[in-house]
């Protein structure tokens, strides 16, 4: 009786010891190839942006706006971070399974570290063209900061030495609350100051030259294969993190059943 | 359902109100708080009575807040103190009464602080009041929506040992909308500065009713654990 | 196998216990037989195994569980700043007894008069336990799981806790108690069952044969 009570993980063979794999090899060169031509396209290709008034004053914000090749993709890569962190928090309550809450995990911790990219690169920005380094009145400024600030005290929730079910379902929970407030940030920040210094969404307005919308894809591409690199990595090192505490459950349940065949054991010898 | 959840939410929050009244722990120690940071609002912005006037709403909101997290702990600790919590999930109570019954415990409390609060302003700060009837509707909304979100954070995070810390950091940036809903509706009952302050009053009605569903929703899946 | 952390308490279990027998765990310290009494009143969950108590499935269906059973452990599950009285009361109410239980159940545990109105904080720790079992009382459990309840006791709280014992298993009751003070309830003549290292085996009793599998769990 009570063998294997466990999933057999102390003795599967063949746990990879390294996050690497030729997927993450191919991702990460393809990463640093993209990056090295998004830096030539940026600072070569891209005109600076100036443009000539009716009373002849040359305006606009000139070498500043490559800055839009960084902070444009991340905060692009935040959301769609968090946005998988909501989702593999309704999976995993839904199923229930390990994969969903490291998936939930892997992604919120890529979304914090390009959620604040984006607001260090905004702010960099804003110096320059909006004369702040912050604007209070700009509605998708302050939800960004909000949105980060929800997903740090999501990672903080994840650090907690806790039982693992617990800490699970309890950040999924956190997880769609935050996704939710989100929303009601942003409409509430919106009503709150009913302006707004955000250049409005000039993607499609065919104000925007075809080298720059060009850089700009060309840098949500090289976003996209740059985040897909990290969360495998971030997910593998999850999974070598969990098969870890298993085995250190396994330890202990050797060490437990010993004491109970010790006991035993002792009572059968006198 | 039905009835049952009414009956016992209100079990729920009679219970959780009659400890505080007993421990006196909301009189004797979250009120005098809430108190010194209205003062030391005033000691920040100096002897400047128009500035804590125009700022009133906005301080004011922030030391409900403040006390809020620690009345919302309180709540959890309590249950936590001699196994209580067990208990409860043992009862067989439905969850959702459960939260409901916190909720409007902590509601109530909050509403109190309110009222002393309120006082404390209009004497330190030397605020008057224009609007009578937006003053008590968004003092009771935002109150609902601090208590339905605080409960919620309060339930996820009670038991994991380091809550009194944790509270902070995930309830205050969520509460941001109400703080940002309250402070505007207390502007123009104030009347210091031209807000509407009906429209206000709907975010956080708003803002109450969505927390209300999601943390009664929420709140048996976080209790089935043990 | 049920875990606490990343500790394994509970390893092999195999019991069967019937309705209506007592049965007595018996173990050393940190055997497990507190989480046992605690996964027997669905406040535990298992790692792996299954395990019925009262007809329901351990895994599925432990709020069905919990509201049958009656757990006494090391905590009293009371608030310090109510009085006995409106601590068995609150937890009457929840179980939809009636005031007259709460009478009753005070009266039989020796709390009525003057403790029942004091405050549960001022009580010694016996008086605490009694009042403890009041509340539990109230809920006329059908499966009662006490965790050393005479721990810490004075000679009348132990009267107490063995004349309980003795009445619900009268009743009818399925008690299961974890205790050291063995010859305090001899006389119920309980089928002792030994927790040791997380194992748990029934006394070479008459358990079913066709008992399925490790970490089995079966109280009815």
């Amino acid at each position: 009786m009570s063998t294997a009570t466990t999933s057999s993980s102390a003795t599967r063979v063949g746990v990879p010891a390294t996050t690497s794999s030729r997927a993450t090899k191919v991702l990460g060169w393809l990463t640093l190839a993209g990056f090295a031509v998004l830096v030539a396209l940026a600072f070569a290709w891209v005109p600076e942006d100036t443009r000539i008034t009716e009373q002849g004053d040359v305006v606009g914000q000139f070498d500043a706006v490559r800055l839009m090749f960084v902070h444009v993709p991340s905060a692009i890569l935040a959301y769609t971070g968090f946005g998988l962190t909501f989702l593999a928090s309704l999976a995993y309550l839904r199923w229930r399974t390990d994969w969903w809450d490291m998936m939930a995990h892997s992604s919120a911790e890529i979304g914090v570290v390009f959620g604040v990219l984006t607001l260090v690169t905004g702010s960099i920005w804003g110096r320059p063209t909006w004369q702040t380094w912050w604007e209070w009145g700009d509605v998708r400024q302050v939800t960004a900061l909000v949105m980060v600030l929800v997903f740090i005290g999501y990672l903080a929730v994840r650090r907690i030495p806790a039982e693992a079910a617990v800490k699970a379902r309890r950040s999924a929970v956190i997880a769609l609350v935050g996704a939710v407030n989100i929303v009601i940030v942003n409409r509430s920040v919106d009503w709150w100051e009913n302006r707004t210094l955000h250049q409005q969404s000039t993607l499609f307005a065919r104000k925007i030259r075809d080298e720059t919308l060009f850089t700009l894809s060309f840098s949500f591409a090289v976003g996209m294969v740059l985040f897909a690199w990290l969360l495998l990595h971030r997910f593998r090192t999850a999974y070598l993190e969990s098969q870890i505490e298993e085995l250190e459950v396994q330890e202990a349940l050797e060490e437990r059943r010993a004491e109970a065949d010790g006991a035993d054991h002792g009572r059968e010898q006198p | 359902m039905g009835t049952a959840v009414f009956r016992d939410a209100w079990l729920i929050a009679g219970k959780d109100l009659r400890v505080e009244m007993r421990s006196r722990v909301g009189l004797n120690q979250i009120v005098p708080f809430a108190v010194t940071v209205l003062v030391l609002f005033a000691f920040a912005l100096d002897t400047d009575q128009e500035a804590l006037r125009t700022y009133a709403p906005g301080l004011f909101w922030v030391t409900v807040l403040l006390a809020a997290l620690l009345a919302i702990g309180r709540s959890f600790a309590v249950d936590l103190a001699d196994g209580a919590s067990d208990r409860l999930l043992l009862s067989g109570i439905d969850p959702i009464a459960v939260f409901g019954g916190k909720a409007l415990a902590v509601a109530v409390q909050l509403v109190v602080l309110e009222v002393l609060l309120g006082a404390g302003v209009v004497l330190l700060f030397d605020v008057t009041v224009h609007r009578y009837g937006l003053l008590v509707c968004a003092g009771l909304a935002a109150a609902a929506g601090v208590a339905t979100a605080g409960t919620l954070y309060g339930a996820l995070v009670a038991g994991l040992g380091v809550s009194e810390t944790l509270l902070p950091v995930l309830l205050l940036p969520v509460v941001a909308p109400v703080l940002i809903g309250a402070t505007r509706a207390f502007q123009d009952a104030f009347g210091v500065a031209g807000a509407e302050g009906w429209a206000w009053l709907g975010l956080l009605a708003g803002f109450a009713a969505i927390y209300g569903v999601f943390g009664a929703l929420s709140y048996g899946a976080l209790l089935e654990e043990a | 196998m049920t875990l606490l952390g990343r500790f394994p308490a509970l390893t092999g279990v195999d019991l069967d216990i019937s309705p209506g027998e007592t049965v007595l765990l018996k173990g050393p310290n940190g055997a497990g037989k507190t989480t046992l009494l605690r996964l027997c009143a669905g406040l535990c969950s298992l790692a792996s195994g299954q395990g019925w108590v009262l007809g329901h499935d351990l895994s599925e269906e432990r709020r069905m569980v919990r509201r049958r059973v009656a757990l006494l452990g090391h905590r009293t599950g009371l608030y310090d700043d109510l009085t006995v009285a409106e601590n068995v009361g609150f937890w009457a109410q929840a179980a939809g007894a009636s005031h007259q239980d709460v009478d009753e159940a005070l009266e039989r545990l020796s709390l009525a008069g003057r403790l029942a109105d004091t405050r549960v904080g001022r009580l010694s720790a016996g008086q605490r336990r009694r009042a403890s079992i009041a509340s539990l009382v109230v809920r006329r459990p059908e499966l009662w799981l006490l965790d050393e309840p005479h721990a810490g006791l004075d000679q009348q709280s132990r009267d107490t806790v063995d004349s309980l014992v003795r009445g619900a298993a009268a009743a009818g009751a399925t008690v299961v108690l974890a205790t050291h003070e063995l010859e305090r309830i001899a006389v119920l003549e309980p089928r002792v069952v030994s927790v040791v290292g997380g194992m748990v085996r029934s006394g070479g009793g008459d358990s079913e044969g066709d008992a399925p599998t490790d970490g089995d769990r079966r109280v009815s």
